[in-house]
């Protein structure tokens, strides 16, 4: 069983899905859609340790070898990926339930259990594959399912984000089978290893540039990438809050992964940074986006859509760690890769729970919130440390690689613009700290006793926000293998 | 001559673009793109790809435009202009187009036997397929075997988007009152309905023609379930959609749309079960050939059984939009 | 020579550039679908253009052929198709939920309409 791993990671997911239409009652199809995920779980950390010492596997689809077949390639990047895909879609869903029962009506639960597998299948596939098609694939069956998982929002402003993010993703993705459209007319393949030894050979041709051209720009406007970011904080602010809590801290992973895929895997990182001026595109798009995300974020009353905002900063650090472009630097983006999906994941499950209570998550519903919801609030205020990126938190650790990799490459004033961008997320950050616990509740609204949120969301919640802590202090785990991870794809090493 | 019918395909369908952009008669642009979809399936046809071709027309043209007029019905079919939006439409949509044109300079010349696609992975399915699969339809090997797990995710794309409209739709049709459910049914068109009711069994026959026949000729699962799901929804335009849901319900076609994915997905796992890897049939049966046989009719089976499914579902749900859409003007 | 050999590109250009032409420019959400629809459908005009060799029949393997157009681009863009319509069929399921909310489908109207409230 153990050489079937690799596609069980993704078939087992991808067959739940509608076998849970068949369960007709909501609580057996969440706890049936938990399981899926935690089996999900397990078998992705058996493959991170099989890949971690074996190093990386292949799997023929159809017993039909690459390139004729479709091949998975699993290896040190996309199985740290998986990793973290399905480890907060396990947390993500533990919380779930409450959530899920109060935001949508009794009828559509089941549909949102089964889309919402889907749109986890769609994600693990994309990481999993080793065929550039393959990718185009399941990359639309995560969008459909999100469109659909967007839209299922509480008020009307849901279908709009919906749409909006439909007609945007849909022509990233048409812009990606154009650039593959491309890639396949100059080499004849489709296969990922395939293309980086044929590409060489006709990488000077306009076409291969074009290529290039339209899988970034296809692959950024799924990654929410300032400038082209702009569908995100609708999105994530409409959205059920699960679904908020699953898309920020797993799908934009996702798309980033992708971009390190086709920069320095399929293109070949020597090409990417040749064709294009990609090294200061990345770092001055990254840190447009860490300064205007911060910024605009400072400004938000919808809390939501503060830390919405809050994400396209946070991805602008990845891209500036892509950008610097050395062993560290990716190591950085890596890094922050996992304990971003950790602190997302954290704040917004906590602020699922004080929508579940205050029924929105709005500035003022914060006000007097430390002794209202003492544990939620708590979770919100050391996850935000972490975003902030204090120290003894997850969050420090990748800010630190990310400017030792900016200091040892001699971008001195890169690192002194991180941490003044650091500096811009304290003030949103603390916003939220000082309505809580400082300011009174409202003065005008009556009394209101503790409400804490229910148990099912605060541990899965806690569990996060310790392995905030934990990460903070014990960082091995991580930095080992992103540490292989970076050399592996920039190193050349097996 | 080949050169004449692609020259005057091409800008037949320049022509139909360009008016699609600029008519601000929503009607008009519905059906014109359905005749955009008519016409790549032309071109198409004239380029050898048969299988797409039939696709391309069963969507474009069928399907598509099918969707579309519902919306419209409700929505209505004037549209609104938008300048201040065109500048900025127009130079982003020429840098794009200058981009691409520039790629084009240094492809390989349209049709040449030489150019590096022909020559790398596709041979091996033009001069192997025959030995290792056995059939003579070299797309249906592709799709149904070398790239068979492709073929599982376009399957679970439909459902996906048969479960979103569901999603969105799906649960509001069911508060209407029964009597009311079919104002589409036109009772007085005699002429319809005796065609209608003559059309539909040969449409049926046509739907299990293409799903079997599919090795040997164009076809397959999906165009098979287009067709089947055409059957029905002719039939429910003729007789009301009630006449229809006396026969099928909507529960047992959203079920139908999972059996089709699981169905597809088991065979799969059967090829782990018989000590291979995720979706090789060859250990289905004595010979590897009769196994990649069966595997390929069990999948196929599974195509059609979804795109039946959710072909109907979807289409169930837009009418009942429809209907419900005529009950609230009743009312107002 | 240029001219014979890549022709069939540069109108497929122009009909991508028409379809996303109408997704970015019309405000009409039904418009901006019928665009996206012409800017995929192109696409897969493109692909099933590299997939064309002179004098080539379909891939269907017969003792009256030898050369046979390439299958892999068919089979691309049969998934393509599918997905194509997979996302207007659930595009348009949005519009019909938005028209019932906003009362409209222009996308003018929705964004005054959500900037009021």
């Amino acid at each position: 069983m153990l050489t079937h791993l690799p596609i069980l990671q993704v078939i087992l997911p991808l067959v739940a899905a509608p076998s849970c239409l068949f369960l007709q009652k909501s609580r057996l199809s969440w706890a049936f859609t938990l399981l899926v995920s935690l089996a999900a779980f397990v078998v992705s950390a058996l493959l991170l340790q099989q890949v971690m010492s074996e190093g990386s596997i292949r799997y023929s689809l159809g017993g039909w070898d690459a390139p004729w077949g479709i091949e998975y390639r699993i290896d040190v990047l996309n199985a740290w990926v998986l990793f973290i895909v399905t480890g907060v879609s396990t947390a993500v869903i533990a919380a779930a339930r409450a959530s899920v029962e109060s935001e949508l009506g009794a009828s559509r639960q089941t549909i949102f259990y089964t889309l919402y597998l889907l749109c986890f299948s769609g994600l693990l596939g994309i990481v999993a594959t080793g065929d550039v098609f393959n990718v185009f694939v399941f990359l639309e069956i995560s969008s459909l399912s999100t469109y659909a998982l967007i839209a299922m929002g509480r008020d009307r402003r849901a279908l709009w984000s919906a749409f909006q993010y439909l007609v945007l993703g849909t022509i990233g993705a048409t812009f990606i089978l154009i650039g593959i459209g491309f890639l396949y007319m100059m080499t004849g393949t489709l296969n990922m290893l395939d293309l980086a030894e044929r590409l060489p050979a006709v990488e000077s041709s306009t076409a291969v540039l074009a290529a290039f051209a339209f899988i970034l720009v296809g692959i950024c406007l799924k990654l929410a990438l300032f400038p082209l970011h702009l569908w995100l904080p609708n999105a994530y602010s409409s959205a059920p809050s699960i679904v908020t809590a699953f898309l920020a801290a797993t799908a934009t992973k996702v798309a980033l992964y992708l971009l390190v895929r086709f920069t320095v895997t399929v293109f070949g990182i020597d090409f990417s940074l040749s064709a294009l001026p990609l090294q200061s595109l990345f770092i001055l798009l990254g840190l447009a986006g860490v300064f205007v995300g911060s910024a605009v974020a400072i400004y938000q009353s919808n809390i939501k859509r503060m830390f919405a905002y809050s994400s396209v900063a946070q991805i602008g650090y990845m891209i500036v760690g892509i950008g610097i472009s050395t062993v560290a630097g990716l190591q950085a983006t890596l890094l922050h890769l996992f304990n971003h999906a950790l602190m997302k994941a954290a704040l917004f499950l906590a602020l699922a729970g004080l929508v579940l209570r205050a029924g929105g998550c709005a500035l003022e519903d914060f006000r007097g919130l430390g002794r209202r919801m003492p544990w939620t609030m708590g979770a919100i205020a050391v996850a935000g440390a972490s975003l902030v990126g204090m120290p003894l938190t997850a969050g420090f650790i990748s800010k630190w690689h990310l400017i030792a990799a900016a200091i040892d490459s001699g971008f001195w004033i890169l690192a002194l613009l991180i941490v003044a961008g650091s500096l811009l997320s304290a003030v949103y950050v603390w916003r939220l700290i000082d309505a809580a616990y400082l300011q009174g509740p409202d003065k005008s609204l009556p009394e209101q006793g503790r409400n804490e949120a229910p148990l099912g969301i605060l541990i899965p919640t806690w569990g996060l926000v310790l392995a905030n802590l934990y990460f903070g202090v014990e960082t091995s785990l991580p930095v080992t293998v992103t540490q292989a991870a970076s050399a592996y794809l920039l190193g050349g090493a097996p | 001559m080949e050169l004449i019918l692609d020259i005057t395909l091409l800008s037949l369908l320049l022509v139909t673009a360009v008016y699609i952009a600029w008519t601000r008669d929503l009607f008009a642009a519905v059906m014109l793109a359905g005749i955009y979809g008519l016409l790549s399936a032309s071109f198409f046809m004239s380029m050898g790809a048969v299988d797409v071709a039939f696709t391309e027309a069963a969507v474009g043209a069928g399907i598509s435009p099918l969707l579309m007029l519902s919306t419209l019905a409700i929505c209505g079919r004037a549209q609104r202009a938008n300048p201040q939006r065109a500048i900025l439409a127009l130079i982003s949509v020429t840098v794009v187009g200058l981009l691409l044109i520039s790629a084009t300079l240094e492809m390989p010349a349209f049709g040449s036997p030489d150019a590096p696609a022909h020559l790398h992975v596709a041979p091996r399915y033009l001069t192997d397929s025959m030995r290792e699969i056995g059939i003579p339809n070299v797309v249906t090997s592709v799709l149904a075997s070398y790239r068979a797990f492709d073929t599982l995710g376009e399957v679970v794309v439909i459902f996906t988007a048969g479960l979103g409209v569901l999603s969105l739709l799906g649960l509001q049709g069911e508060t209407l009152p029964r009597q009311v459910q079919s104002p589409m049914a036109e009772p007085s068109h005699l002429v319809l309905r005796v065609v209608g009711k003559v059309l539909v069994p040969p449409i049926m026959l046509f739907a299990l023609y293409v799903q079997f026949h599919g090795e040997y000729g164009p076809g397959g699962g999906f165009q098979a379930g287009v067709i089947f799901a055409v059957g029905f929804i002719l039939y429910s335009l003729v007789f009301g959609l009630d006449a229809v849901e006396r026969i099928v319900n909507r529960s047992l076609v959203q079920a139908l749309a999972a059996l089709g994915v699981l169905v597809y997905g088991t065979v799969g796992v059967l090829g782990i079960v018989s000590g291979r890897n995720y979706l090789d049939y060859s250990g289905l049966a004595g010979d590897s050939v009769t196994g990649q046989h069966l595997g390929i009719i069990a999948i196929e089976l599974g195509v059609g059984i979804t795109v039946a499914a959710v072909m109907m579902l979807v289409f169930f749900v837009f009418s009942a939009q429809l209907v419900r859409g005529r009950v609230v003007q009743h009312a107002s | 020579m240029l001219l014979s050999a890549l022709y069939n590109y540069w109108v497929v250009v122009l009909l991508m550039m028409t379809g996303l032409y109408m997704v970015i420019a019309q405000g009409n959400l039904i418009k901006k679908i019928i665009g996206l629809n012409v800017f995929q459908t192109s696409v897969f005009i493109f692909y099933i253009s590299v997939g064309k060799v002179t004098g080539g029949s379909a891939p269907i393997l017969s003792q009256l052929a030898t050369v046979y157009s390439n299958p892999l681009p068919h089979v691309l863009i049969l998934t393509a198709i599918v997905v194509g319509i997979a996302t207007t069929a659930l595009a348009l399921a949005l519009v019909l939920r938005i028209r019932q909310s906003y009362g409209s489908v222009e996308e003018q109207d929705i964004l005054t309409r959500d900037s009021q409230c």
